[in-house]
């Protein structure tokens, strides 16, 4: 089960000719998939991607009707290998992932379908996740497309633009036999417009068509020689086809006034951003109307030389404005004006920050300079004229303190790694290696645990040089999600280590979901899914690839077990890795699942046990340690009003889902007896209402008792 | 990122032909704080209004409390789809929206707000951050200066505590905010539109409504905004048994003659005191109190340091403490209403102790307790058998009365090993602070707050006395310096400010 239900959003999907569609951009593209007769669908969760996943996985009734075949493949290599159904049978198919790191994983099956080609058109719609909002390392996609040669499309960020670039984009794939990847960025994903649906096409062919009638075709397959022959039809045949496909389609698009003497070159999602610069600029309206001749290229690679020059021709300077590094498009254009002997000026990178993204102010600034020193003319007086002087804004870098992201209130991985930061405590430090997913912010303060994050379920892969000579010395600690796990981690990191006797402790965090993508189903998922297999046991795919030493903990909130189970694995005499599985339900995805059933339960008169912490303030002395092995959103601090105390209080919000992580820790780090749990009953048995009003009587005759012989202020 | 916009250029957007212009909105939440509510509502109105709007976040992390942007863009329906930004650009950003103070000020920072242009709808309440969190004292960010650079950067603050303002209304910040944004007038859209946009999203509408409708008073400045409770410790009710009653006049009276600026909190320590034991352990207190007051003089900093420090090094938290306070009446009362207990409801309440060996042979007598501490043999015996966390049910009979019979030892505390050694620091340091007192009372006063860095249990504990170790024997260092108080608070701020000490370890260095 996804973190949210897309029943709404599957409706959508359903939308037939001339009526409007309003919804997410990816939600868009994953509308215009069916639109364009789509066979297959396949990929893998991520931001920004992950509803198109998310949607289809609730969208099962529809892909039945119109015969497509959705799968939520085990990997981004997987998706890409899944396209080699569109080898040799007309099929249509798409594949989705995050991007950079998505295509990094799916290089070596790129490689191998760009080589053979296709004849059904395959998309790889690229989730580009560059900029602000990013959670990865900041590369371009671009340099996948241009070693592969397989071509790229980055539409204006609008949905209608989007929708037929989907279109076009299995179009051109089969025009050229090469795949297509459509890159969208964060904010495309996730910007809410609107567009115009068309009728969902049963495609020409389905794979059970393919699967009754098969075919194979030798020269596709990647084996010399046919490989020397690949290469030679991408630069004769598929890369000539695909410029023909580009220019006769009008793939990019021209605006503005082709007489002027200067011209921007801009790629499609950054379309709007340059526009809202001319406009600010008075060079543009709102709606883009505008005299300056812009080039904006929906397709950036390839690059269609006749039409590039033909957009140089006559101009005295041209503007790439590109984003990210290197920039290859420039270096191409470059390039052509140079081979051309064109005496245009080329600008970009040099006013223009070499990587990061393309902020409003950056591509404002960016312009400003480009007009100021080859069109000064076009910057009207206003614009050029002096700010009144504005007043100095204080400076308040210093005093504002970061806020990253961290574990959710009741999260399952906090004991974790409170118990790790009390195993150090005890036992010093260690080197420990993260992994991606949400554990991952274990790095973030209060745990400042982990040294390294090396890729997706390569936690443990990446802990693997440190073997240490003297048996009994420190042994290195690595984290692995179970999602990490699946994706890629039995093989790179478990296998490795039981094949190289590494004698590593590697803890799997398993919260039942790929959750930090939003709580999709994975293998060791506990969910029944009519789809899918799920209930697939991790500890025993662990034994199975040969570890001796596992561990299972079932509740990680018992922080003090789990503190004694890494240590007896650090202290383990046993060859080979040391493995616990450390399995607790995702909170997030449990309130959601669980909330509901319970309000029910209560509103049908059941008893209901409803558990919350709270921290005794007079018992408190405000030193935070517990604090400082939490950072629970729930668990703050607050002022006591009391003039004989400094400092504030802990204290536990109404947003406390009861998890037990604060009393555990201050259990097995031994901190205070402030915290206590209390469980509110609803719908008490009769019985157990009579006892607790019997107890409740002889507790304040005990009470008046005690308080009769001294002063008491109460 | 910077906030250097070129300065030669006046960067405003341009209208349409008919007037018609873009309004930029961006709204920064932190995760769960329902921004995604707040800007499909906001969508709506606009639309409602005959607007086009276009919304855009970065989702995914959202949830997971970091700090998040949303963005909004609308623009008057002349037929014809306008080009919109995918994100907020410094320098032209229309409305802001924060939801916690600090996200205003990050936004200030961002260049999201602009003099003479942008609209700030912020809420002023605080979210610590983890980082002021985890600070051993104090480590909360205080807001003032961020209230200041909004009143300077703005074009218009509407600024008051919508989060309370939600709660009291039983509803979430996201109503609040709305209703903050209908009232500062900075869309051109009617109050109606917006309730219309609430009902249509149909799940728990009227609180929602409530909330929206107080702050949009409060933000036209028709109703009273929330002002920030200073909390007030509730004023304790005394009662005195008749057998008491004389000891307790005495104190009172002693109390009396003591210099009026420090007879506030010494009659708080007292209470303190006297509740913690008994009229004679107030008794103590007095004496120790009234050795400083003869030494002090106006405005009698001295003397209220110490009636203030005293009263928290004699009422340290032992069993007996915690266990009294435990079983109170008025505790189980503040526990119902905390986690709010109906009266067709039960409470089931457990308490988390771990009582370790020290815990346990410090609370036995003098004698038995030293003898018990050096015997190796009942040390491993007691951590195999007892040395572990106890889930005590108080509201059972069986586990409230093991707590019970521990408080009612109470009478006995003097004669226990926990108090002796307690005793000893305290006296150590308070003759220490008297004999300072006599040549530099500005030092003296430090040295009392100086016990502000004794707190927690166990460990913590541990740690507390040894921090405070540390503070005190910059004592030789600073002697005779005119600047020494001056660096003994300097000491202990740093102490106070990392768990780990290195901010001491620094200013320990500097002093030489």
């Amino acid at each position: 089960m996804a973190e949210r239900s897309f029943a709404k959003e599957v409706e959508k999907l359903r939308l037939g000719k001339g009526e409007t569609f309003s919804g997410e951009g990816i939600l868009a593209i994953t509308k215009a998939l069916l639109e364009n007769g789509v066979s297959y669908v396949g990929g893998y969760q991520g931001s920004p991607i992950s509803h198109l996943m998310d949607v289809l996985a609730d969208a099962q009734s529809i892909l039945d009707e119109l015969g497509v075949h959705f799968e939520a493949s085990a990997s981004e290599a997987t998706a890409t290998a899944m396209l080699a159904a569109s080898v040799h049978y007309p099929l249509r198919g798409a594949v989705t992932y995050k991007s950079v790191v998505g295509t990094n994983v799916a290089s070596d099956a790129l490689s191998n379908l760009a080589s053979g080609g296709v004849t059904g058109g395959s998309l790889i719609i690229v989730g580009e996740d560059y900029g602000e909002g990013s959670s990865i390392m900041q590369e371009r996609t671009y340099a996948f497309a241009m070693k592969s040669q397989v071509w790229m499309l980055d539409p204006r960020p609008n949905l209608p633009s989007i929708v037929q670039s989907v279109g076009q984009g299995f179009e051109l794939s089969e025009a050229s036999n090469t795949p297509v990847m459509l890159q969208v960025h964060i904010r495309s994903c996730h910007v809410h417009g609107s567009f115009t649906a068309s009728d969902n096409k049963r495609p020409a062919m389905t794979v059970t068509d393919a699967l009754e009638s098969p075919k194979r075709d030798l020269t596709r397959i990647v084996l010399p020689p046919a490989t020397y022959l690949h290469e030679d039809e991408k630069l004769t045949k598929r890369w000539p086809a695909a410029e023909k496909y580009i220019l006769d389609n009008n793939v990019n698009e021209v605006f503005g006034d082709p007489a002027g003497k200067i011209g921007l070159i801009v790629q499609g999602g950054n379309y709007n951003t340059v526009i809202r610069a001319l406009n600010r600029l008075d060079l543009a309206n709102i709606y883009g109307d505008t005299t300056i001749h812009i080039l904006c290229l929906n397709a950036i690679y390839p690059l269609c030389e006749s039409q590039i020059l033909e957009f140089c021709g006559g101009k005295e300077a041209v503007f790439v404005i590109e984003e990210g590094q290197p920039n290859f498009m420039e270096q191409t254009i470059g390039h052509m004006l140079y081979q051309s002997g064109s005496d245009t000026k080329l600008e970009g990178k040099g006013l223009l920050p070499l990587g990061g993204e393309l902020t409003g102010q950056i591509v404002l600034d960016g312009l400003a300079d480009f007009l100021k020193k080859h069109a000064p003319g076009l910057l009207p007086a206003a614009k050029v004229a002096h700010n009144d002087p504005e007043p100095e804004i204080p400076d308040l870098t210093k005093i504002l303190p970061p806020r990253p992201p961290g574990f959710c209130t009741g999260c399952p991985e906090r004991p974790i790694f409170a118990a790790t930061k009390l195993v150090e405590q005890e036992l010093g430090h260690h080197h420990i290696a993260s992994d991606i997913g949400c554990h991952l912010f274990s790095i973030m303060p209060p745990f400042d645990l982990g040294a390294t994050t090396m890729g997706y379920g390569l936690g443990p892969a990446s802990a693997s040089a440190f073997h240490n000579e003297n048996k009994d010395g420190r042994k290195s600690i690595s984290f692995v999600g179970d999602g990490g796990f699946w994706h890629n981690g039995v093989a790179s990191s478990i296998g490795n280590a039981v094949f190289n006797k590494n004698d590593g402790v590697i803890v799997i965090v398993d919260n039942y979901y790929s959750a930090a993508t939003g709580g999709q189903d994975i293998l060791s998922s506990r969910a029944d899914n009519k789809t899918k297999q799920t209930k697939n046991s991790i500890t025993k795919a662990v034994r199975g690839m040969g570890v001796k030493w596992v561990r299972q903990l079932d509740r990680t909130y018992d922080v003090t077990k789990m503190r004694d189970t890494l240590k007896e694995a650090l202290s383990s005499e046993e060859e080979g890795p040391k493995v616990i599985v450390a399995s607790s339900e995702c909170m997030l995805n449990k309130q959601r699942r669980v909330k509901p059933q319970m309000a029910k339960a209560i509103k049908g008169g059941q008893r209901v046990e409803k558990p919350r912490f709270g921290v005794d303030e007079d018992v408190c002395t405000g030193d935070h340690a517990c604090m400082r092995l939490s950072g629970c959103p729930s668990l703050s601090v607050k002022d006591t009003g009391d003039p004989l105390r400094d400092d504030p209080v802990a204290a536990i919000d109404q947003t406390c889902v009861g998890c037990g992580n604060c009393g555990e820790v201050a259990d097995a780090a031994v901190l205070c007896p402030s915290f206590y749990e209390a469980r509110v009953v609803f719908n008490p048995t009769t019985s157990e209402r009579r006892r607790a009003k019997r107890t409740s009587g002889i507790m304040s005759w005990l009470q008046k008792r005690r308080d009769a012989n001294r002063i008491v202020f109460a | 990122m910077s906030l250097t916009k070129n300065p030669q250029i006046v960067a405003r957007r341009s209208p349409g032909a008919d007037g018609e212009h873009i309004i930029t909105l961006a709204a920064l939440a932190v995760g769960g704080q329902g921004g995604g509510v707040l800007t499909n509502w906001i969508t709506a109105v606009a639309e409602m209004n005959g607007y086009n709007a276009q919304s855009t976040s970065v989702a995914g992390v959202a949830q997971r409390t970091g700090a998040t942007i949303y963005y909004i863009e609308m623009c008057r329906d002349t037929g014809r789809k306008p080009v919109f930004a995918l994100s907020p650009s410094e320098g032209d950003v229309d409305i802001l929206i924060a939801a916690e103070l600090m996200e205003a000020g990050r936004a200030i920072t961002r260049g999201f707000v602009t003099p003479s242009r942008t609209t700030v709808i912020a809420s002023t309440h605080r979210i610590p951050a983890v980082k002021e969190k985890v600070a051993p004292g104090d480590g909360r960010v205080d807001g003032k200066a961020v209230l200041e650079a909004m009143g300077i950067a703005a074009d218009h603050v509407v600024a008051f505590d919508m989060e309370t303002l939600a709660k009291e209304a039983g509803s979430v910040i996201s109503s609040s905010m709305l209703g903050g944004l209908a009232g500062s007038g900075a869309l051109p859209f009617t109050k109606e539109s917006y309730e219309d946009a609430i009902k249509a999203s149909g799940r728990g509408v009227e609180a929602s409504l409530r909330a929206f409708n107080r702050a949009y008073d409060c933000a036209t400045g028709k109703e009273e905004a929330p002002q920030p409770v200073n909390p007030q410790k509730a004023l304790s009710v005394l009662t005195v048994p008749a057998k008491l009653q004389r000891q307790w006049d005495a104190l009172q009276k002693r109390l009396s003659n003591l210099p009026q600026d420090a007879q506030e909190l010494a009659a708080l320590g007292l209470k303190k005191v006297v509740d913690y034991q008994d009229p004679a352990y107030g008794a103590e207190y007095l004496d120790r109190v009234e050795r400083i007051a003869v030494l002090d003089a106006a405005p009698f900093t001295m003397t209220q340091r110490a009636a203030k420090y005293v009263s928290r090094a004699m009422c340290y938290d032992d069993l007996l403490r915690v266990a009294d306070l435990k079983t109170r009446r008025t505790r189980l009362e503040r526990v119902k209403d905390e986690v709010s207990v109906k009266d067709d409801q039960v409470l089931m309440l457990t308490e988390y102790f771990h009582p370790r060996f020290e815990e346990f042979v410090t609370t036995m007598p003098r004698r038995l307790g030293r003898r018990l501490s050096k015997s190796k043999r009942f040390k491993s015996f007691y951590t195999r058998h007892f040395d572990k966390g106890r889930r005590i049910r108080t509201d059972r009979l069986g586990g409230y009365l093991m707590l019970y019979m521990v408080s009612a030892l109470r009478p006995w505390r003097r004669s226990l090993l926990r108090h002796e050694s307690e005793m000893e620091h305290v006296s150590v340091w308070f003759d220490k602070v008297v004999e300072i007192a006599s040549n530099d009372r500005a030092l003296a006063a430090e040295l009392l707050a100086n016990y502000r860095l004794i707190k927690g249990y166990s460990d913590t504990h541990a740690r507390g006395l040894s921090t405070f170790a540390r503070v005190m024997g910059a004592l030789e260092l600073l002697h005779g310096r005119n600047d020494a108080a001056d660096w003994m608070r300097r000491l202990r701020e740093a102490a106070l400010s990392d768990e780990k000490g290195e901010a001491l370890d620094g200013a320990l260095k500097t002093i030489a």
